[in-house]
């Protein structure tokens, strides 16, 4: 497993006092989809913030394509090339949509590639291009699901971290953002972390899956093996429907400073 | 005739002072907006700009538009590393830490400032002193209309700054949304230190747009409570509306002045900061969606 774009050396993470994570370790390979299951606060959320240096761990190492990258601010990490679609899309409200998908290409400097990539995002959410000039917070959940992961899109990841992008969407638009997300996967040759509670869609979608509990990896297997599992059955596609998703929204925003 | 042209003289000279106050309120808005810290030390940071203007143009004899601008650099700079040094620590605590803090750095500028310039009215000399303008009849004072039109100006280049240049948009994104600019790699906390350095900009500039036709001296900054009814007027969170608000004050001022016994004009803002939290609460331009924190 030595050519893992990212692996992930068991990395503890406390909020404060508090440990969300209690020793995690996950490998994702090149142009590969890596899903991670877990209930809700589970620290799904958590692993994703601490990859991209958001949150720092207090031990444990992060290495993007053999370097630490642990303990290094998200912009410089975003810069190596990993974005991060974070959880309840967190799009620039007052901003147009195409404003919004400039501000995911902030660090960047070549102008034609930024254009053309802008034109990729089109491609793939023909929505996105007919609302370019209107507002974000004025887009439905899925456009702005949809912008979210144009956004990171636009900082020209070689990993991109996705949050539970299924949360609050129709079972329809679920399947049509997830068939979008694996194109992007094979035509752009990116490579996905996908956290998600909807086990079923995630299972399908990709290649390998984790599953979290509390903080610790309780099992680890080809998504085929664990869709195939008694218990991941019982517990992850058995209950899909549980009213509780979507519930539970990132409130403080700064609690991570 | 006589009555009309007193009119035009009121809305002139209200709209200028209304434009000073305008541009302290624009500062608490921006900061505001970015940090959700009031800085109460807006007003008194309007004074030390216009003490630098002073020292610069009336001490070292420099011109007053190199002087001007370069008072104006000075004191961006001052609230760059104001940000940058003492209020990043801040960010998170409890409002009233923040609002003790940023009343105390005021007494330190007042203290300060008495302490290098003293406690004398100064002022100095500018283009428009003392100069009148005949605009089709109306003379007006070139000193109000510098002021008038000074402020116009810097409103049409922060707009373009703020909607069209790159580093704008990623101010206002940063603003809304303080965790997504994170992930984009937008480097927010440089981001908003240049956001204090841009209120501090604007402060000293209305301090050197206010000398033609008031003193500077170590209390001048208390006019910023106008400045602060101005910003709740128009919304606490909006640019033209706190310049709108400004001049709106400005104006009700001007003629409360004329119009009522002495002592009503000081009262005044209040008076209309009063009534528009009776009858619109969320002031003129109050922004449609809640920021999403
Ligand atoms: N900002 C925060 N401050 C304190 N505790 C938090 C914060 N965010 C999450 N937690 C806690 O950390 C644990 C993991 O949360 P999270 O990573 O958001 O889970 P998930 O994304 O799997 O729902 C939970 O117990 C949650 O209560
Ligand atoms: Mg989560």
């Amino acid at each position: 497993m030595s050519e893992s774009l990212l692996r992930v050396d068991s990395i503890e993470t406390f909020y404060g006092p508090i440990q969300a994570i209690r020793g995690i370790s996950l490998d994702v390979a090149p142009g590969q989809i890596v899903t991670v299951l877990g209930a809700n606060g589970a620290g799904k959320t958590t692993v994703l913030r601490t990859i991209s240096g958001v949150l720092d761990p207090e031990r444990g190492r992060v290495m993007f394509e053999g370097k630490d990258i642990a303990r290094m601010p998200p912009d410089q990490v975003m810069q190596l090339g990993i974005c991060h679609v974070p959880e309840g899309r967190e799009t620039f409200p007052f901003l147009t949509v195409r404003e919004n998908l400039m501000m995911g290409a902030y660090t960047r400097r070549d102008s034609a590639g930024i254009a053309s990539d802008l034109e990729l995002c089109f491609n793939y959410f023909p929505r996105l291009q007919e609302r370019q000039h209107q507002r974000a917070g004025l887009l439905s959940g899925g456009e702005q699901q949809m912008l979210a992961i144009s956004r990171a899109l636009m900082g020209k990841p070689r990993l991109l971290l996705l949050d539970e992008p299924s949360l609050g969407l129709s079972p329809l638009l679920v399947q049509q953002i997830f068939s979008i997300i694996r194109r992007i996967n094979t035509e752009q040759k990116v490579a996905i972390l996908l956290v998600e509670q909807n086990a079923a869609i995630a299972l399908r979608t990709a290649d390998f899956g984790y599953v979290l509990e509390v903080g610790r990896i309780v099992a680890a297997d080809d998504c085929k093996t664990l869709m195939a599992r008694d218990d991941i059955r019982e517990f992850y596609l058995g209950q899909k429907e549980a009213g509780e998703r979507g519930v539970r929204r990132w409130k403080k925003k700064r609690m991570w400073n | 005739m006589e009555d009309a042209a007193r009119i035009l003289q009121l809305v002139v000279n209200g709209a200028a002072a209304g434009c000073i106050y305008g541009l302290i309120a624009l500062g608490f808005v921006l900061i505001y907006k970015a940090t959700e810290m009031v800085n109460f030390a807006q007003g008194d940071i309007m004074m030390l700009g216009g003490f630098v203007a002073f020292s610069l143009i009336a001490k070292f004899g420099m011109n007053y538009w190199v002087g001007a601008l370069l008072a104006i650099v000075i004191t961006a700079a001052f609230g760059y590393l104001l940000d940058a040094v003492v209020l990043r620590r801040v960010i998170g605590q409890p409002q009233f830490a923040v609002v003790m803090l940023t009343l105390g750095l005021g007494f330190i500028f007042r203290a300060g400032a008495g302490i290098t310039w003293g406690y004398d009215s100064v002022g100095f000399n500018t283009p428009f002193t003392n100069k009148t303008v005949n605009m089709g009849g109306l003379i007006v004072g070139a000193d109000n209309l510098s002021i008038i039109v000074g402020t116009l100006l810097l409103c049409v280049v922060l707009f373009i700054f703020f909607n069209k240049t790159r580093l704008g948009v990623a101010m206002q994104a940063a603003s809304q949304n303080q965790l997504a600019a994170y992930y984009m790699g937008i480097p927010v906390r440089r981001i908003f230190s240049l956001i204090w350095a841009i209120s501090a900009g604007v402060a000293c500039m209305a301090g050197i747009l206010l000398s033609p036709v008031s003193m500077i001296d170590v209390n001048m900054g208390s006019l910023a409570i106008k400045s602060f009814a101005a910003a709740v007027i128009g919304g606490f969170g909006s640019i033209p509306g706190s310049l709108i608000g400004g001049i709106l004050v400005g104006i009700v001022e001007q003629f409360a002045g004329y119009k009522l016994p002495a002592g009503f004009q000081e009262v005044t803002a209040n008076v209309v900061l009063l009534l528009m939290l009776i009858v619109r609460p969320q002031g003129l331009f109050a922004e449609r969606m809640g920021k999403r924190v």
